[in-house]
């Protein structure tokens, strides 16, 4: 199968990265040609095998539910492209 | 004092043959003759360094040195360092100075061992030849119009120019060792959870792990021993004795059962690497290694399934990069989506943005089983294919890559060709296994060509041995370019 202009815009869109209608055509079939090399697991059986997300399977380790860190907001903020107020600042999202 | 060893460079801080400061100035002149040209680093520090230079004399001073106090050491631009610019070679990060550091630049420091600067590196390590970073390819220290390899390219051009004797790297298909065999330098990638991963940019949680390049074994075995140990704030982070990684490097070799699989010596490796990794396996029966044939046969599925999971999780690795909390956030947008759409459209290279794609993508719904668990399936295939072969041997040998470096421009349109070439290293990290490049020789073009050194799991000792003790008998380790 092969993503169409309407699937690459979709993908984009998802990823939250823009790409122009002057991009959509080379990325698309960079996108396509990725595709057709991961398309070479599909002729592999693997019934009954059970998935790996992990090297070692080991579970992930659970703590005790205490405050670990020391408040260092304003250095954690420094870094930020707007802040004001100890706050992160982003456009209006409710109106 | 350039071409000194960790070890060489050790001896000669504890008898005041030379001092931290006098090390970090004769390093820092050497960068500053050689970088313009090399592009190793994104970041030197010359004030900072000579303060750390400072501080590790005092150190010794006051007689509270450790074996590695003031020995120099250039550190991978994705390890978040206190005070330093993270960049991780993306412009989404240019901004950044991180205000904390990675668990490996904390053993580091404990150590004093003195920064010289922050190594160049493929975007987000993402790229197999280090043309993907934001600051402009690394070079070839043996050959300007070759690649370094990537994506840990400015760390093993460093230590190969002897900008650094030691350099630190992560690998998550190969970026530890395709760079270090590319630049003729040794490189070791731990098993997966041997290395704490906090700070330490995430690409694809489940394959990255920090390691090291140096000079020789003996030098990785040193520097092992400071970075290694369980931390908490990797939740992958394992927890076990602490090992002295150099416990094994003078063990005779006799009786060593070596394995040779058979699908790293099929079509495809170029005549003359093959002919380098079988002189270097005679080196090794000569020192009394036997030699078996053992088969990995889903070695080819390695790299499908490698690319599906590791943009699957960089894909939400890499939504952290929204412009709110750091990083790079466009001038201009009309609303927040506008506002992350346009700041990751102009933060992140196009490798990136592919691999993220390409994530975004097998993730999605109705694709995630045909793909995603698919592609788990075949790592566990592939995991199980490397406990039969150690069934029958205690190391495995091939190459790291199917040719010497190619040219900086030869690959970088085509990511399908690109991403071929990572066949002999995308299954090691998929199987979560040590593995180590150690150089073995040079290719018909006069570029460095490694040897791979496959351990199973928790093996690093006896890798680090095998490689040690082919370093006593040969001596590609101690070439170095001239610049």
């Amino acid at each position: 199968m092969s993503l169409t202009h309407q699937d690459v815009a979709r993908i984009a869109r998802l990823s939250r990265i823009a790409v122009t209608d002057a991009e959509i055509e080379a990325v698309g079939s960079q996108l396509n040609n990725i595709l057709g090399l991961i398309e070479q697991m599909q002729a592999v059986n693997t019934d009954g095998i059970e998935p790996m997300a992990h090297p070692q399977d080991v579970s992930l380790r659970l703590r005790e539910d205490a405050v670990t860190e020391p408040n260092r907001r304003d250095a954690c903020q420094a870094v930020a492209p707007q802040v004001e107020k100890g706050l992160f600042l982003v456009p209006k999202v409710i109106e | 004092m350039i071409n000194a060893t960790l070890k060489q460079l050790s001896q000669q801080l504890a008898t005041g043959q030379v001092s931290a400061v006098e090390l970090a100035n004769a390093y820092l002149g050497r960068i500053e003759a050689l970088n313009p040209a090399l592009n190793a680093f994104i970041t030197v520090d010359r004030e900072k360094t000579l303060a750390e230079a400072l501080a590790a004399d005092a150190r010794r001073a006051a007689g509270q040195a450790g074996l590695l106090t003031g020995v120099p050491i250039a550190h991978k631009d994705i390890f978040c360092q206190q005070g330093w610019k993270t960049s991780c070679g993306s412009k989404m990060l240019d901004n950044f100075i991180s205000p904390y550091s990675a668990h490996v630049i904390e053993q580091c420091q404990a150590a004093g061992l003195v920064t010289l600067g922050r190594a160049n590196m493929d975007e987000f390590a993402m790229g197999s030849s280090n043309e993907n970073s934001f600051y402009g390819a690394v070079k070839n220290p043996w050959d300007v119009n070759a690649i370094p390899g990537g994506s840990s390219g400015g760390s093993a051009a460093a230590v190969a120019a002897r900008l650094a004797p030691v350099a630190t790297a992560t690998d998550t298909g190969g970026s530890i060792r395709q760079p270090a065999s590319h630049c003729g330098v040794t490189g070791i990638k731990p098993t997966y959870g041997v290395v704490s991963r906090f700070g330490m940019v995430a690409y694809a949680s489940s394959l990255d792990q920090g390691g090291v390049m140096a000079q020789t074994a003996e030098d990785c075995a040193l520097m092992l021993n400071v970075m290694a140990g369980f931390d908490e704030r990797d939740s992958t982070s394992l927890e076990r004795a602490r090992e002295d990684y150099a416990r094994d490097l003078a063990q005779p070799l006799a009786g060593l059962r070596v394995g040779l699989p058979r699908e790293y010596f099929a079509d495809g490796l170029a005549a003359d690497v093959g002919r380098i990794i079988d002189n270097a396996v005679s080196e090794l029966k000569k020192l009394g290694a036997e030699v078996v044939e053992v088969s990995l046969p889903n070695t080819q599925l390695s790299i499908p399934a490698y690319y599906v999971i590791a943009p699957a999780e960089a894909s939400a690795n890499l939504s952290r990069f929204d412009g709110v909390r750091y990083g790079h956030r466009a001038d201009e947008y009309k609303d927040l989506v506008d506002m992350y759409e346009k700041s990751r459209a102009e933060g992140f290279g196009s490798e990136v943005k592919r691999r993220i794609m390409v994530g975004t993508y097998v993730l999605s719904h109705g694709y995630y089983d045909a793909y995603y668990i698919k592609a788990q399936k075949i790592r566990r295939l592939i995991a199980n294919d490397f406990a039969a072969a150690f069934a029958g041997c205690d190391v495995i040998l091939g190459p790291v890559a199917p040719t010497a470096a190619f040219n900086l421009g030869e690959k970088s349109g085509d990511p399908v060709q690109m991403y071929l070439s990572d066949i002999y290293t995308l299954s090691v990290n998929l199987a979560g296994l040590p593995a180590m490049s150690v150089p073995a020789g040079f290719a018909d073009n006069g570029r460095p060509v490694g040897l791979q050194i496959i351990g199973n799991y928790f093996g690093e000792a006896k890798m680090l041995n095998v490689a040690h003790q082919f370093q006593q008998v040969t001596d590609w380790h101690s070439k170095a370019p001239a610049l």
